[in-house]
């Protein structure tokens, strides 16, 4: 080989070889910031995965938000909803993000920022009902939860700052009276959360009077669990329609359950 | 006589920074006049311009590419990959004016020459790394650069009032200015690799004349991607055919001899030198 061609094929070999070091860099880093489950998304926003990956990080959303027709002045401050995170917002680099108790989401009826996106990682097939209809009450941009050790209704005092708060007002949140038995003679009114109707957009965590917010919003992915084919509301038609196609196989095959209970009774067990 | 000296130089600092200007204006003060960012950006709320590789990257990620998308990118090549050639690192990206910067200081301070990192050895290292991007990008399924790009945090931090990024673009600076001279813009970053590619063929291309050329060197000492002049450079009247030159148009600022000017390359009839009248 001669000499040319051979440190032709070194330099070759020495920037794929620094290349893919750097890209194991640059990967590592990617995946750690992409995973940033409790990120707010704006309406309309694809699962997370499937977000992180379609999401361009233009801002053309953040622009709508600022844009938008119905602004909020809160002290002669404006309230921002939208922003690209940065490092260190605790959002993938780029990708828009909102602050529930700084700055929730207003709900603007036209939803310019789920329009303004050219990708598609936000799209009105996430943001409609079962019908087909979309409208800013069908997002699912996370849902609330509260504290009861930290959310002062608990506590007997009087309250209902998030439940007046509440854009789907008592839908999303209701009112909830229970008997206060310290006192004998007052009442609890203890809000509760339906998430079929909460739109995740912040509201009640903003207007949350406590300290450090007692109602807060978690994408909807980290807060709901799910029961399953195995339980079943009797008393609801819909909800075994749910259940119409689910396996009939109750069985739970490990290779223990293989052998009979006797026999895993005696395994071990030396009989002289 | 400075700025006529300098004319392009000003030119592309007015464009660089009116393009960031647009964009903050547009989430500011709602002008649609240029929205969005350098991953992508509308036009008069209209015509879509979308980075290619970043796109590039998506498709290998396995993202749903949108009509707007792919709109944008061709919107994209036909103005790089028709006229442009890689104009996009040394008119449009902000963060060349970091590495201008840190190539002036170099200059004022005489350590053009004083690199930790060999830099005829790590030219091609840009192509490499663009190459192992993409594979990352379907390996973690998503972008892989765009979580780091200077260039989304610079332009996002202008526009958005995002936080900067600053420590990232101070890196790139000091990268630059003390570890290997225009170490980020010509021998890392794959976005001016992608444009290299895309606008290897366009048609403005700087033209040499060898008969005025008084091989003074000066032109080479400031050029950021001097491989490109150096097969030209007194050696022949041509074209600077060079994918990886920037047409950012210093060397022929700095050449007192008439030697360079910004040309159109003939396709059509490779002889038809008459035809080819110089644009400055």
């Amino acid at each position: 080989m001669d000499n040319k061609r051979r440190s032709f094929l070194v330099n070759m070999a020495q920037a794929t070889a620094a290349a893919t070091a750097a890209g194991t860099l640059v990967a590592g880093f990617a995946e750690e910031n992409k995973n940033k489950e409790l990120t707010l998304r704006p309406p309309g926003a694809l699962n997370e995965p499937d977000f992180v990956k379609t999401c361009i990080r233009c801002g053309l959303c953040v622009e709508a938000c600022k844009n938008r027709n119905n602004k909020v002045v809160l002290d002669g401050k404006e309230i921002i909803t939208l922003k690209l995170a940065s490092p260190g917002d605790k959002a993938p680099v780029g990708t828009p993000f909102f602050n529930a108790r700084t700055g929730p989401c207003f709900m603007c009826d036209d939803i310019p920022c789920m329009y303004a996106c050219p990708t598609g990682a936000l799209t009105p097939d996430e943001c409609k009902n079962d019908k087909g209809e979309v409208a800013i009450d069908y997002a699912k941009m996370g849902v609330a939860v509260i504290d009861p050790s930290s959310c002062i209704a608990f506590w007997g005092l009087q309250c209902t700052a998030c439940y007046r708060a509440c854009p789907e007002l008592d839908k999303a949140i209701t009112i909830e009276w229970r008997k206060n038995k310290r006192t004998g003679k007052h009442a609890y009114r203890i809000p509760v959360v339906h998430e079929q109707y909460c739109t995740g957009c912040g509201m009640c965590e903003q207007a949350c009077v406590t300290e450090k917010a007692a109602i807060k919003i978690f994408p909807r992915e980290v807060v709901l669990g799910k029961a399953g084919d195995r339980y079943v509301k009797g008393w609801d038609k819909a909800d075994q329609q749910r259940v119409q196609n689910a396996s009939t196989n109750t069985k739970t095959e490990t290779g223990r359950s293989k052998k009979s209970a006797i026999d895993n009774l005696n395994e071990g067990v030396s009989w002289e | 006589m400075g700025i006529i000296k300098n004319r392009y130089l000003i030119l592309r600092r007015i464009s660089q920074l009116t393009i960031l200007f647009l964009y903050f204006a547009a989430n500011a003060y709602g002008w649609k006049i240029l929205a969005g960012n350098l991953s992508f950006s509308k036009i008069l709320d209209t015509v879509p311009l979308a980075d290619p590789f970043a796109v590039l990257q998506m498709v290998f990620a396995g993202a749903f590419i949108s009509a707007d998308l792919l709109l944008g990118v061709v919107v994209v090549l036909a103005i790089y990959g028709l006229i442009g050639g890689r104009a996009y690192c040394s008119w449009v990206c902000p963060v060349n004016m970091i590495t201008d910067l840190a190539a002036w200081f170099r200059r004022k301070f005489h350590t053009e020459k004083d690199n930790l990192i060999s830099p005829s050895k790590t030219k091609k290292f840009r192509y490499a790394f663009l190459a192992v991007l993409l594979f990352v990008s379907a390996f973690i399924g998503a972008a892989a650069f765009e979580f780091i790009s200077p260039i989304g945090m610079f332009t996002r931090g202008v526009a958005f009032a995002a936080g900067f990024g600053w420590i990232w673009l101070l890196t790139i600076f000091l990268f630059d200015a003390f570890i290997l001279k225009n170490g980020w813009c010509g021998h890392i970053c794959p976005v001016g690799a992608m444009y290299s590619l895309i606008g290897s063929k366009s048609l403005i291309r700087v033209r040499h004349t060898k008969e005025n050329c008084t091989n003074c060197g000066n032109c080479l000492s400031i050029c950021p991607e001097p491989q490109v002049l150096t097969p030209v450079i007194n050696k022949k009247s041509d074209f600077i055919n060079g994918i990886e030159c920037t047409n950012c148009g210093r060397c022929i600022e700095v050449c007192n001899d008439n030697a360079l000017n910004f040309s159109i390359r003939n396709y059509i009839n490779s002889k038809g030198e008459k035809n080819e009248k110089t644009t400055d």
